[in-house]
């Protein structure tokens, strides 16, 4: 059984404009030990996903669909249930170290808050712990440095007390946030190998939200690009970098400038902008924007899929793919689909 | 060559803060940028990179007069810009102009894209006829890449990238000689940046500006420059012409900034992770090491770089590079 596996999420806002679909039929999973990353540009929904997942979505915002956890379904929990495992088992990085620390609080309080809750410790054995946890993300001097405020902590600290908070309660699931996006490469460097160290000790999942091309091609196991709220291909981060099918995963490569490459000539850009949510494009949403596109993309593109596990959401055929239904779910998973939500109705 | 538009020389910038309690103030002093030199020719790029806090966007401010330097001089032709009384300065913005970081925030919310465009030329020629004014905006909207008809729209209603194009068009509208970009890409998508380095790259082309671009995204920078500054701390650690520095950096702290650069290719990611990158932070400003100010972090450091400070020094090919071991060390980049 996949760790977590995640079926027919849709997560809509209501706006005073309309409403706005963030995320639209979602299938994936996640395996122990796997590292996902989850890649696109802004507005791509691949936050909200994970919010929606995390019962963390704002006021007006909404999920459907089915997210499994060890069998028992996230989307469904109440909020005792969720808090028993959100920070515990699966512990979640925010993307800003600059604002998701309590500015009032010293690291020490705000990390033993942690582990007193989950693992009921008393307060000098969950300030030990802390330090530790501090000293294996490599701040020095932890045992002082932990009486100090986030101010007093340069920017690449500040993300590892947030890993090292995120690692405390030893995780089964780790969900990062663009981890690294608002550090310096050099600082950036040194946070992708912690996290790698830290996954190989623990042997811990991981689920990497980024846009960040490089960081990915330098972590993760399988890869699912999203764009305008849909998932336009997922597979192994080998198939993704060297043998991408979808015209988007083609494009977003192609416009990362590389050090590696001669820079003689223009950088490949994406033409026009991505699409307004309120107002998608009828049929392919990536077609207004597609070097490919032709009249059959006026309709939903249909969904390629191969037995590895591989996906494509073109009208154009996905190497050794066979075809599925356009609405992005075979006819066996949308059965389960439709029974996990009148389950929750 | 012909002489350069811009003249930088020994610019710093030195920032005092107040420390220690109610009763007992003392002040520190970061020198924020420190002693800087280079020149500019019409029509050329120069990069500038380094890491958050090296100095960069306080050298572009400095440049173009909007922070006191407290040493050195600006020469833009002929001019010493850092004397020159306010009327002076005042005209010579007109052929000074700066795009900024966040396209967003350095838009007013409440100004049509019209509004924002043309503003300069209000300020600058009031008595410039409205038709005039119009056709200009539009003219430049339609150069970065606008459609004329959206000169109603308020920022908003632009993605992040269109508001860049925006700013853009802000910063040309008067015609400016030099444009300093203090990290305009940083902020957008990466199919978005590279629409931008495509503009930028055009319009400097088009327009024979003299560019300074200043970012902490090496590839980037190398994509769009002629010559890249490497900044720490302040002080330059090397110029070079561009190819020269990616393909054989001089200064180890260039070739650590390189190594660092993730490469968006699993097997070379692979690859580059069995070689060293650079530990520890950066010291904080105010406990700036003695002699070299990066040989604490420097894996090639000797005895000499605790203790005398090594200059920016021109090498044959016109590379400068502020390093005792310039000479005997083979930073080579090995190409895959």
């Amino acid at each position: 059984m996949a760790l977590l596996d995640v079926t027919g999420l849709e997560v809509e806002f209501e706006t005073p404009e309309g409403t706005v679909r963030a995320v639209s039929n979602l299938d994936f999973h996640l395996e122990e030990g796997e590292t996902l990353a989850i890649v696109g540009e802004s507005g791509a929904g691949k936050s909200q996903m994970m919010m929606a997942i995390m019962g963390l979505l704002a006021e007006n915002g909404r999920a459907r669909g089915s997210a499994l956890y060890r069998g028992a379904d996230l989307l469904g929990m109440t909020a005792r249930e969720l808090n028993a495992i959100r920070g515990n088992q699966i512990a979640m990085i925010f993307q800003d170290p600059m604002t998701s620390l309590n500015p009032y609080m010293t690291i020490e309080q705000q990390m033993t808050e942690v582990i007193m809750h989950h693992r009921k410790l008393k307060r000098d054995e969950a300030r030990a712990q802390a330090v530790e946890m501090l000293r294996a993300v490599r701040i020095p001097d932890a045992e002082e440095r932990i009486r100090q405020y986030p101010h007093e902590y340069s920017g690449g600290m500040r993300q590892r007390v947030m890993i090292a908070m995120g690692l405390l309660c030893e995780p089964e699931l780790l969900i990062a946030d663009e981890p690294s996006t608002a550090l310096d490469v050099t600082v950036q460097a040194q946070i992708t190998q912690l996290v790698r160290e830290l996954r190989e000790q623990a042997g811990m999942s991981i689920i990497l939200i980024t846009h960040d091309l490089a960081v990915v091609a330098d972590i993760a196991d399988r890869v699912m690009v999203m764009y305008a709220g849909e998932v336009v291909e997922c597979g192994s981060a080998e198939d993704i970098f060297y043998n991408p099918q979808h015209p988007y995963t083609r494009g977003l490569l192609d416009s990362v400038p590389r050090l590696d490459r001669a820079s003689d000539q223009d950088l490949h850009a994406i033409p026009g902008n991505p699409p307004n949510l309120l107002d998608l494009p009828v049929g392919c949403n990536f077609r207004d924007r597609c070097d490919e596109a032709r009249e059959e993309c006026r309709e939903p593109p249909p969904v390629w899929r191969d037995e590895t596990g591989r996906m494509s959401r073109c009208v154009l055929p996905m190497e050794g793919g066979k075809r599925v239904d356009p609405d992005g779910t075979g006819p066996e998973s949308r059965a389960t689909n439709s029974a996990s939500r009148e389950n929750r109705e | 060559m012909s002489k350069p538009v811009l003249r930088v020389q020994d610019l710093s910038v030195t920032f005092t803060s107040l420390a220690g309690s109610v009763f007992n103030r003392q002040e520190r002093q970061i020198r924020a940028v420190d002693g800087i030199n280079f020149e500019l020719f019409a029509g050329e790029t120069l990069g500038i990179v380094g890491e958050s806090g090296c100095g960069k966007s306080t050298l572009a401010r400095a440049i173009l007069g909007l922070l006191p330097p407290n040493r050195g001089r600006v020469m833009w032709m002929g001019d010493n810009l850092t004397e020159l009384d306010e009327e002076a300065m005042r005209q010579r913005r007109k052929e000074l102009q700066i795009v900024f970081q966040d396209p967003v925030a350095s838009l007013d919310p409440r100004m049509t894209a019209g509004d924002i465009i043309s503003e300069p030329l209000w300020t600058f020629y009031p008595k410039m006829a409205r038709l005039q004014v119009d056709e200009r905006t539009r003219g430049m909207m339609k150069m970065v890449g606008l459609l004329p008809n959206q000169i109603n729209r308020y920022p908003h209603e632009f993605s992040g990238g269109q508001c860049q194009r925006i700013g853009i068009a802000r910063s040309l509208v008067l015609n400016p000689r030099l444009l300093i970009c203090d990290e305009p890409v940083s902020a957008l998508d990466v199919s978005i940046q590279a629409q931008i380095v495509n503009l930028l790259q055009d319009l400097q082309k088009k327009l024979g500006l003299a560019l300074i671009f200043v970012a902490h995204d090496l590839s980037v920078v190398r994509h769009i420059s002629d010559r890249v500054m490497v900044m720490y701390m302040g002080q330059a650690m090397e110029v070079s012409e561009k190819e020269r520095l990616y393909r054989k950096p001089l200064h180890p702290y260039t070739n650590a900034l390189m190594k660092s650069v993730p490469v968006p290719d699993p097997k070379l990611a692979a690859a580059a992770r069995r070689e060293n990158w650079l530990t520890g932070d950066m010291p904080s400003p105010y406990r700036r090491p003695k002699g070299c100010v990066f040989h604490d972090r420097c894996p090639f450091k000797v005895k000499r770089c605790e203790a005398d400070v090594p200059p920016l020094r021109r090498m044959e090919n016109g590379d400068r590079v502020a390093c005792h071991r310039a000479e005997d060390l083979d930073l080579s980049v090995v190409e895959a």
